[in-house]
């Protein structure tokens, strides 16, 4: 996994709520496609169109209209992800380019997994987003943000930087580019002493 | 302080306190299946990790098995990956259902009938829907390939403890008010993020009243609240659901996991995050009308307009989403023509529910305009409803009898609605695209999805009964 540290880029605004994981990839894509092609259909439905029976892209959807189509920031609206464990979430908007979403709320299994592909969730106050996501739309093409994690602030394009909170063990393993196994690693002891205990009392667990 | 039946397994899993609220806690079981457990195998082949203890796992290509009968007839779905995953298994020394084999089935049906589904034990699966197992007194929930990874390496997983939730179902099912529409009813009053950061304990006397696999039903849809993990507190029932079966504890290990298990209760003085009531006389039979399962209303209720929600929020979203279902504010949800029924999924797709379901179908047809499927769960579901002769009763009322497969919940098999199309599904999810690209999902209990496979229309189970 690839560190994450700072990233400056756009921010495609897409403050919806509860948007789920089969919107983000649906099946159909998810099944046999390598995880790094997935941001191909990332948000499919909502970002092609069957015209004449051939799939064209739907310019009103926001990913399809310049600059967002290089954007590596998501502004999304609350529990985004919602929804069913695809970690292909993930890898469809990683593979897309992007490396930040930020969102008063996520589906709890989306944001485990964000942490496990280098993808930063950011929860933020609804109104906070929401102010976010219109500078996003305001002046698109000037609209950079930056997104640092050593200070965990948010440079937004106007206005005061804003702070936000990443527990610290989940920021140090980003910032070092590690996923929870390296770290679960360096218990094996305690791992194999409660094992001991356990089978003692709750022997029909270990089959 | 008491402590909940969440707290008390928790507590009993904990390895480490890692800091900043994670904790690294002891897997029990893990379920493994065609697509999240195929890339978990497939990432843990590339690092190079071993399956630390293949006898706590389980897998089954549930996901892509076609569900046309006859074990040859896997389908081209499964053929795209299937295969290499059923050789992963068997390289890391995983037990492994195949298509075919008496014990295939659904993970969420198959580990509660093999036994491998117990009280008090963690489980994770690949698989948001993993909270069925909560219906044992199981802490379960749904996990991502990563994490299958480390669970698979090391037996453990860091997680963040929830908050507990509990919601009390008071008082007993009127007609035609089943499982389904108790979890249906309180998502549609809670709304779909109501459980988020929550485990969610589900109690009250029409729990206590319900049999194992209504409680499995009410877990499985916890995630649609958000919620990764709902559980009821393991009884009696519960202990002569499990007693002989494949993998269940034996003899005095079996007494001895029994006195274990009767304390998995919530005590009197626990105390809960969040505490909610419904009661029983407050719920019809549900069907849902949009695009989440939060847009669900009582069969005899109209559907609700936009302009009248409570937020701009779900004003938005109920707009889009009687947009993609084609349907008016205001018009009466019974009545409007279907073209699909499903009965099938980890929702609903135990023997209760084909008996369920058989018992309104019994002596009439399907009507002409709809295509019936009745899927069983598992293996062993479909061989006990045949000895019961369910199967007659679907195939002479115009169902097909199909084989067990996650099916058209989720199409991973092909098994999809055509665009446009209407279904009365017992699934979990009516999302956009669910059943296949534009289908149009109504979710409903296997009762209200069997009326209106004969009627042809959304129609209210209990005019139906007999």
């Amino acid at each position: 996994m690839r560190a994450f540290k700072s990233l400056t880029g756009i921010a495609a605004p897409l403050f919806r709520a509860n948007i789920n994981t089969d919107i983000i990839i649906p099946m159909q894509h998810l099944v046999g496609t390598d995880r790094v092609t997935m941001g191909f259909n990332v948000f499919a439905p909502w970002r092609y169109e069957n015209v004449d029976g051939s799939r064209c892209e739907n310019p009103n959807f926001i990913l399809n209209q310049r600059p967002f189509r290089q954007s590596s920031i998501l502004i999304a609206g609350p529990n985004f992800a919602c929804g069913s464990s695809r970690e292909g979430a993930v890898w469809a908007l990683h593979s897309f380019g992007f490396r930040v979403v930020i969102a008063p709320s996520f589906g709890g299994i989306f944001a485990n997994n964000c942490y496990q592909s280098g993808v930063l969730p950011i929860v933020l106050k609804e109104e906070l987003v929401a102010a976010l996501a219109r500078q996003a739309e305001a002046a698109p093409h000037t609209a950079t943000f930056t997104v640092d994690l050593k200070s965990c602030l948010i440079e937004p394009p106007q206005g005061e930087a804003i702070k936000f909170e990443v527990e610290a063990f989940r920021r140090i393993a980003l910032l070092k580019g590690l996923d929870d196994l390296g770290m679960i690693k360096s218990r094996l002891l305690e791992i194999e002493k409660y094992r001991n205990l356990d089978c003692e009392v709750r022997p029909w667990i270990y089959l | 302080m008491g402590r909940s039946l969440f707290d008390k397994i928790w507590d009993q899993h904990v390895i480490a306190d890692l800091g900043s609220g994670m904790t690294l806690l002891h897997m029990d079981r893990v379920l493994l299946h065609d697509l999240s457990g195929f890339r978990a195998l497939k990432m843990l082949e590339e690092r190079g990790e071993a399956v630390v203890n293949p006898s706590s796992t389980l897998a089954c290509p549930d996901h892509t098995a076609g569900s046309q009968p006859g074990a040859e007839t896997a389908g081209s779905a499964y053929l795209r990956g299937g295969p290499e995953f059923r050789q992963l298994c068997e390289r890391y020394g995983i037990p492994y259902y195949h298509i075919g084999d008496d014990n295939f089935g659904i993970l969420h049906i198959i580990g509660p009938e093999l036994g491998i589904t117990l009280p008090g034990v963690t489980l994770v699966c690949g698989d948001s829907h993993t909270c069925t197992h909560g219906g044992l007194g199981a802490l379960a929930w749904g996990i991502g390939s990563t994490e299958l990874v480390h669970v698979l390496a090391t037996q453990t997983l860091m997680q963040r403890k929830p908050k507990v939730k509990r919601i009390r179902f008071e008082g007993q099912p009127g007609p035609g008010v089943t499982s389904k529409d108790m979890i249906l009813h309180a998502i549609g009053r809670e709304g779909t993020r109501a459980g988020d950061g929550f485990a969610i304990e589900y109690a009250g006397s029409a729990i206590e009243s319900m049999d194992i696999e209504g409680r499995m039903t009410i877990c499985n849809l916890s995630i649609e609240m958000g919620s990764k993990i709902g559980m009821t507190a393991p009884d009696e029932k519960t202990f002569n659901y499990l007693r002989g079966r494949k993998h269940a504890p034996k003899d005095g290990v079996w007494d001895q996991a029994v006195k274990h298990w009767r304390a998995l209760v919530s005590d009197e003085d626990a105390v809960f995050d969040d505490d909610t009531i419904f009661y029983m006389n407050d719920i019809r039979p549900q069907i849902t009308w949009g695009t989440s399962p939060e847009h669900v209303i009582s069969i005899d209720q109209s559907i609700p307009d936009p302009d009248k929600a409570l937020s701009r929020e779900r004003c938005d979203s109920e707009r889009a989403a009687l947009e993609y279902i084609g349907l008016r504010p205001g018009m009466p949800i019974e009545g409007v023509s279907i073209d699909w029924v499903f009965i099938g999924s980890c929702t609903n797709s135990r023997i209760t529910d084909l008996r369920a379901a058989a018992e309104i179908i019994k002596g009439r047809k399907v009507a002409d305009n709809v295509t019936a499927w009745a899927v069983p769960g598992s293996a062993a579901v479909r061989l006990e409803a045949e000895a019961e002769g369910l199967d007659k009763i679907f195939v002479e009322a115009g169902f097909e009898w199909r084989a067990p497969s996650c099916s058209m919940c989720v199409g991973a098999n092909g098994d999809i609605i055509s665009p446009g199309q209407r279904s009365v599904s017992t699934s979990n999810r009516n999302f956009v695209g669910r059943q296949g690209p534009g289908a149009r999902t109504h979710l409903a209990s296997p009762a209200m999805a069997a009326a209106a496979a004969v009627t042809g229309k959304i129609t209210d189970v209990r005019k139906l009964m007999r």
